[in-house]
């Protein structure tokens, strides 16, 4: 199972080791022909004005689109990749792929100082509490009917799912914790119909 | 709901691995940041003056004005980072009230204490230290730096140094990797460094946090040139905005830093953006000059 990870800027070394750690092959995407050979997509922590930017340089906001809508795609959005997914933005937007039905609004939490460590409880994972990174996170400010909340933290929802899309506003690569990846993998085996 | 944690170093150092593959540039007004994040910057650097002018100026160098940091951050989304001067925790208290996402303890601006650095472990706000071998980054990680950045010679658009100070850091790191575990304390000894931090390095094979370079980078192809050599990200100082097209310049440096191991690109993002800033040669800089040897 070869899964992407957007590689123009962020943490994308950490997503990788988690991974490897869950059994699948990264492969670092920056160009259209990386892209096309990977089952699954994680768009990592960052700024999302530079990856945005960058990537619509690059084609790869068209593409990812098309794959998505077309062939249900799976791909997982952490903090500035969870702005990406967003079909809107509050204020100043980046260029985005802006196909899940939520709003984010952006450092919603405020500047770094207001940046923390908590356990969230995630119930469809398996096992404890989440310890989730929150880093200048963003916060879903509204989502549709055909959006799903996976974890709800201080009456914010914090990790959502729609179809083939998935997005925290933490980070779980900050953490030695690898469930939520292996969701996610576990997501693209289900979606490209290979048994478990 | 489970209590919240904020200032762990997990917090600190993540952000600067948020900021991983990216370039932060030196502003001086809004505009300058509006222009650095439409260019691509994933942080900038809020400050009076540049390097180059510090320089040209002489005299003491200080933290900026508050003013200039929150018209700064009423102006752009991305983080925003200024400077204190070495050893002076009380500047690095005004700048963590004026809430900016990073400190640059900076040898940019003349150091206020002959003997310590600021003691990192009592802010909330993290810190970046500039480093010119491994010795001098685990002191300051000792102190509670969560990034790091190699020094370079500041303002002099020469990017000698930076390369002199990536190569002695990476250098060592391979060294100490090497080295057995028998021999990690006269290693520490002879990096003044704790020997908990030299086993770390070890174990991880890399240096604990992020370490950008910086110091003296004027191009696209020095950007990747630092890149190639391994650095995390890039700080561009004087570069941008005394270069002859800043805006150019800066979307230049952002896609070379991106696409650092495509000459191909890189030669294309290189095309008629202008004269570069007007360099130093090191020869001509006298012992006070050199930024690079302050807190050491």
């Amino acid at each position: 199972m070869r899964i992407g990870v957007l590689a123009i800027q962020g943490d994308v070394r950490e997503h990788k080791n988690h991974l490897v750690k869950v059994g699948a092959t990264p492969v670092e995407v920056r160009t259209l022909q990386d892209f096309s050979g990977v089952d699954g997509l994680i768009i990592p922590g960052g700024e999302s004005t530079t990856i945005g930017m960058l990537m619509q340089e690059e084609g790869l906001i068209d593409a990812i689109r098309a794959r998505v809508i077309n062939d249900s795609f799976p791909v997982y959005g952490t903090c500035a990749g969870l702005i990406l997914l967003a079909k809107d933005v509050v204020g100043p937007s980046p260029a985005r792929i802006g196909l899940m039905d939520i709003t984010a609004g952006r450092n919603a939490y405020g500047r770094q100082l207001a940046s923390f460590e908590a356990m969230v409880p995630v119930p469809s994972l398996p096992g404890a509490d989440f310890p989730a990174v929150f880093i200048r996170a963003p916060q879903i400010v509204a989502m549709g009917l055909g959006v799903a909340a996976l974890a709800v933290y201080d009456g914010q929802v914090v990790m959502a799912e729609e179809g083939s899309l998935l997005v925290s506003a933490f980070h779980p690569e900050m953490s030695g914790d690898v469930r939520i990846h292996q969701y996610f993998v576990d997501k693209v085996r289900k979606m490209l119909g290979v048994p478990q | 709901m489970e209590e919240k944690q904020v200032g762990t170093f997990n917090v600190k150092a993540g952000l600067a691995e948020m900021l991983k593959g990216g370039v932060i540039m030196d502003v001086t007004t809004p505009e300058q940041a509006v222009i650095a994040e439409r260019a691509g910057a994933v942080a900038v650097m809020a400050l009076e003056r540049v390097p180059a002018d510090i320089r040209a100026a002489g005299g003491v160098a200080r933290m900026a004005d508050p003013r200039i940091v929150k018209s700064i951050e009423a102006a752009v989304s991305i983080p925003v980072m200024a400077k204190a001067r070495i050893g002076h925790f009380v500047e690095a208290q005004v700048l963590q009230a004026l809430d900016v996402d990073y400190i640059d303890e900076s040898e940019v601006l003349t150091p206020a204490d002959p003997q310590y650095h600021i003691n990192k472990w009592d802010f909330q706000v993290p810190f970046v230290c500039g480093a010119r071998d491994l010795g001098e980054a685990l002191r300051r990680i000792a102190e509670g730096a969560a990034m790091l950045r190699t020094k370079g010679e500041p303002g002099t658009g020469n990017v000698v140094e930076a390369v002199r100070h990536l190569r002695a850091v990476n250098a060592a790191v391979r060294r100490l990797i090497s080295t057995p575990d028998s021999e990690l304390p006269d290693l520490a000894k002879e990096l003044r460094a704790p020997i908990e931090l030299v086993r770390q390095v070890k174990e991880m094979g890399r240096l604990p946090v992020v370490n950008f370079s910086a110091g003296g980078i004027a191009s696209p192809s020095d950007a990747a040139l630092m890149m190639q050599l391994g650095a995390d990200g890039i700080f561009v100082g004087s570069g941008i905005f005394k270069s002859q097209n800043p805006e150019a310049m800066a979307r230049a440096i952002v896609r070379a830093t991106l696409h650092f191991n495509d000459p191909k690109i890189i030669a294309e993002v290189s095309e008629g953006i202008g004269d570069g800033m007007p360099g130093l040669e090191m020869a001509t800089l006298t012992p006070a000059d050199r930024m690079q040897d302050r807190g050491i």
